[in-house]
């Protein structure tokens, strides 16, 4: 693994006497792209802003670079901000906007000169120096944004929910670009969105936040196939989750039911695991097989609802046992309401969720 | 219906159209046209072309008045400015209730006429008045100071009587900017100073020019604040037109001063409209 | 913190310059002094003077007619004039729309001469009538700003929603339109009123021998100084005007939350 970048140390932030963010600890590696993924109000734009030093830090250290930056003034950390809705300075064009930064530090205009001429053929914004930000289109000035941030050389990019007031063509553009500048100009980026896509489609690593902790910390597959918590499972991808009961503890696995449901499943042990306790079970619609006829192992239910969405078809199915499933399936299958299927859970596709239980 | 909607657009528009024709063409018609007249020595006007009156303003002793006023109606714009700016940057960082409260108690002054306000600063300024009176007290002083009947006073009264209409562009000017253009810039490096040359001033610069024509041209103007707090010994553009109209009756030259300052108005308008002002926002209060 | 304090200094020392000739005046109403010069005593005698002093009463009550008959013909004339500029095209509308900021720019001094002159031309007498005629042409073009901001695109749609539904124009401005721009009206009334009061330069030029407006009155007085009766009475001003600037200020902010509502 490359070396620690950026060092959250048990930081905690207050505001009015209500803790944000409580003991919150997180690296981050050089040249990686890390992603804060939250719903709003999770604290993620707070982390974000303590490390740009935009915000002050309650309780702990941030350490950068090895170096305490606690409490170092923003405009000497070696961190820029991609602001959210860009925050380009509306009287000066790209040229201006871009070169800010560099003219502030008082670098002689020469280097200046280069620095911006390269940093706008990486973003391709070349012709485009003398426009104002109001004479750009929405993804130039995204560009204009990065550049800006990318131009200062600094050791880590923050980027806040910095494609979000694109449209959903562009995002999706603009995200596989982001994505190539990343790798491009080897600079760790620290991104922090509420759009699970983007998470999935750019980030290295994945950081769940929910009420100003980190729920699960880990690489988009192992988050998506593996998810700690049922709040990480329900915000990676979509999910059906199943309450069920420890049935036995044996020597080195468990046998869990759901909930009156005569199909057992067997996982390996936790030390943890005892007999009667709760447990979670989650299966992607993706990974239910359906059937017209009764196979082994599988339960039968009644086709509430069908949705065509494109290449696949989502069913929302009611089985015995009281549960409410959704299964995706590609459009081949022809089925129709109020139909009766019988759908099989493979057990290598369920996980089981020890965290939280019942959150929902 | 259709002739209906044509008696309403009669009704909607007639008033404004007379208004605007009778009160505001008309009238400044007729001065310029008075500005091209002679007028004999009783008071009466001539109606005989010259430019005379242009002549007189440029040639003899009342270019130096005007230049003079000028000099007092710049100081006080400029001292209005310098209040503002950190006035409307320090309430910026405060509470939006905070702020809407303050700048409504900017206002109240306003509520009394300008004169009896002008009285309260003789009340205050007079030798025997109570600053000096205060410093005497206390002996800071030995001397009372002279506070008015001089330039001083003029553009204490000045600045007092016009700091709001700086002050209130200048606010919402400056609490428009977005939060996060500041937030870049810091992050970007700039320092407080930087902050205020390379992103605050030219975002407010039409704010700016906004107060700074609502200063400057009652500054040249208020004849009643030089009579009071100058004493009568300091002559501005407004005590000369005064002057020609009321006691030395010659309107054609007062009317060429005046088309003076309306020729002078309207570049400063050009300036402020090139700099991205509305003139909706002019004299918004 | 320090800077914190420094900052809060600056602001309270902005306020004490912007206050402090008014609580001046306000403080030497109370004064047994006849001069205002050194604070003796507390009394209410100014109060109880100042309704004996006809000459300073008739000059408030000009004062007050002027700008009560001003800020209603002004408001009436801005606001349907606003809605006029606003909904119709005519030849010269471009000029009519220029013509209307002449009075918020140039100096009142120019405004004031000229009138004075275009009267004199037409031959018109001096004295009340010309005061508010004047005041009333140096409000208008406040009213008809102030208005302006209220109207939009959406008000058009309004109108024609009434119009569709079969309402007559005549009832459609006073239930749709009007109520629409009300905020704006009551504001631009408000601006009026209290410019109406607060003028001196021109009911200077306008007001003639025979009439005498609160201004005119106390100008004349500070030559021969001014008695604490005048501050009795602007202190009563302060308080009539700050109340009527509240309430209006109220109504504007009452609506503003409804609007946000709905």
């Amino acid at each position: 693994m490359n070396k620690v970048l950026v060092r959250l140390e048990n930081i905690s932030k207050k505001y009015n006497d209500k803790y944000v963010i409580k003991n919150l600890s997180l690296d981050v590696y050089e040249g990686e792209f890390l992603t804060l993924l939250g719903s709003s109000g999770c604290g993620k734009t707070t982390i974000l802003r303590m490390i740009s030093g935009l915000e002050h830090v309650t309780e702990g250290k941030i350490y950068i670079d090895d170096v305490d930056v606690t409490e170092v003034d923003p405009t000497k950390r070696e961190v820029n901000t991609i602001f959210q809705n860009f925050a380009l300075f509306p009287h000066m064009n790209t040229w201006d906007n871009i070169s800010f930064g560099l003219r502030m530090k008082k670098i002689p205009s020469e280097e200046i000169e280069k620095r911006v001429k390269k940093v706008i053929k990486l973003v391709k914004l070349e012709g485009f120096e003398d426009r104002l930000p109001s004479q750009l289109s929405g993804g130039q000035q995204q560009r204009v944004a990065i550049a800006r941030g990318i131009v200062m050389n600094p050791k880590v990019l923050l980027l806040d929910e910095s494609l979000c007031s694109l449209d959903l063509k562009l995002k999706r553009k603009m995200q596989l670009e982001l994505k190539k500048i990343q790798k491009q100009s080897g600079i760790t980026f620290i991104y922090v969105t509420h759009d699970q896509d983007e998470a999935l489609t750019m980030s290295d690593r994945i950081v769940i936040i929910e009420k100003g902790q980190i729920e699960q910390n880990d690489t988009p597959q192992n988050i998506y196939r593996n998810p700690k918590t049922v709040f990480a499972a329900d915000f990676i991808g979509e999910s059906n989750i199943i309450p069920s009961i420890i049935k036995e503890v044996l020597e080195d696995s468990i046998k869990v039911i759901t909930n009156e449901d005569k199909i057992p499943f067997i996982f390996s042990k936790y030390e943890s695991d005892k007999k009667n306790d709760k447990i979670n079970l989650l299966i992607r619609p993706e990974n239910i097989k359906l059937s017209k006829n009764e196979l082994k192992n599988s339960i039968k239910g009644v086709v509430k609802d069908v949705v065509y969405d494109g290449s696949v078809t989502k069913l929302f199915i009611d089985t015995e046992g009281d549960l409410n499933l959704k299964v995706n399936t590609n459009g081949n299958i022809d089925i129709k309401e109020e139909e009766e299927i019988y759908l099989k859970l493979d057990e290598e596709f369920v996980v089981p969720i020890r965290g939280k239980q019942n959150e929902k | 219906m259709k002739s209906n909607n044509k008696v309403f657009k009669y009704i909607f528009l007639s008033p404004v159209v007379i208004y605007s024709i009778i009160l505001i063409l008309l009238p400044l018609i007729y001065i310029l046209f008075l500005s091209f007249c002679k007028s004999d020595s009783y008071g009466g006007v001539i109606y005989n072309f010259t430019l005379s009156n242009y002549l007189t303003i440029i040639n003899t002793t009342y270019i130096k008045i005007l230049l003079k006023s000028s000099l007092i109606g710049i100081l006080t714009t400029f001292i209005c400015i310098c209040i503002s700016y950190p006035f409307a940057l320090i309430l910026r960082e405060k509470k939006e209730e905070v702020r809407n409260l303050m700048t409504k108690l900017v206002m109240i002054p306003f509520l009394t006429n300008s004169l009896i306000r002008t009285y309260g600063w003789i009340v205050l300024l007079r030798k025997n008045g109570v600053i000096n009176n205060t410093l005497l007290g206390t002996n800071i002083i030995t001397k009372p100071l002279e506070l008015m009947y001089n330039n001083f006073g003029i553009i204490i009264g000045m600045t007092y009587t016009l700091l709001p209409f700086m002050i209130l562009p200048v606010c919402s000017a400056v609490f428009k900017i977005d939060n996060n253009i500041i937030e870049a810039a810091r992050d970007l490096g700039a320092k407080p100073l930087q902050i205020f040359k390379n992103i605050i001033i030219p975002e407010t610069i039409s704010g700016v020019f906004n107060g700074s024509l609502m200063v400057f041209m009652p500054a040249i103007g208020y004849f009643f604040i030089s009579d009071i707090l100058g004493g009568g010994k300091v002559m501005i553009i407004g005590n000369l037109i005064k002057n020609q109209f009321l006691t030395a009756r010659n309107w054609p030259l007062g009317s060429a001063i005046s088309i003076f300052l309306i020729i002078v108005t309207f570049l400063l308008v050009r300036v402020y409209q090139k700099t991205g002002g509305k003139l909706d926002d002019l004299g918004g209060m | 913190m320090k800077n914190k304090t420094l900052k809060n200094i600056f602001i309270a020392l902005v306020f004490i310059f912007l206050f402090l000739p008014i609580i001046i005046l306000v403080i030497y109403s109370f004064n047994t002094s006849k001069m205002n010069i050194i604070f003796e005593g507390f009394t209410f005698e100014w109060y109880k003077t100042m309704l004996t002093n006809t000459d300073l009463l008739e000059a408030f009550a000009n004062t007050l007619i002027i700008a009560i008959t001003s800020t209603i013909a002004s408001t009436i004339i801005g606001t349907i004039g606003a809605v006029g500029l606003y909904k119709y095209n005519f030849p010269f509308k471009g000029l009519i729309n220029k013509l209307i900021y002449i009075p918020i720019v140039i100096p009142e001094i120019v405004l004031g001469i000229s009138l004075l002159s275009i009267y004199t031309l037409m031959k018109l007498e001096l004295g009340m009538p010309t005061l508010i005629l004047s005041h009333i042409a140096f409000s208008i073009p406040f009213v008809i700003v102030s208005v302006r901001s209220n109207l939009s695109p959406l008000i058009t749609t309004y109108e024609e929603a009434a119009q569709d539904l079969g309402a007559n124009p005549l009832n459609t401005f006073f239930k749709v339109t009007l109520p629409a721009i009300m905020p704006g009206v009551i504001s631009g009334a408000t601006l009026s009123f209290t410019l109406s009061l607060d003028d001196v330069v021109i009911s200077y030029f306008t007001a003639g021998p025979g009439s005498n407006t609160l201004p005119l009155k106390i100008y004349s007085m500070i030559k021969t100084g001014i008695t604490p009766d005048v501050n009795a009475l602007s202190t009563i001003m302060l308080l009539v005007t700050t109340a009527i600037i509240t309430v209006s200020a109220i109504y504007q902010s009452r609506n503003i939350a409804e609007g946000g509502k709905s």
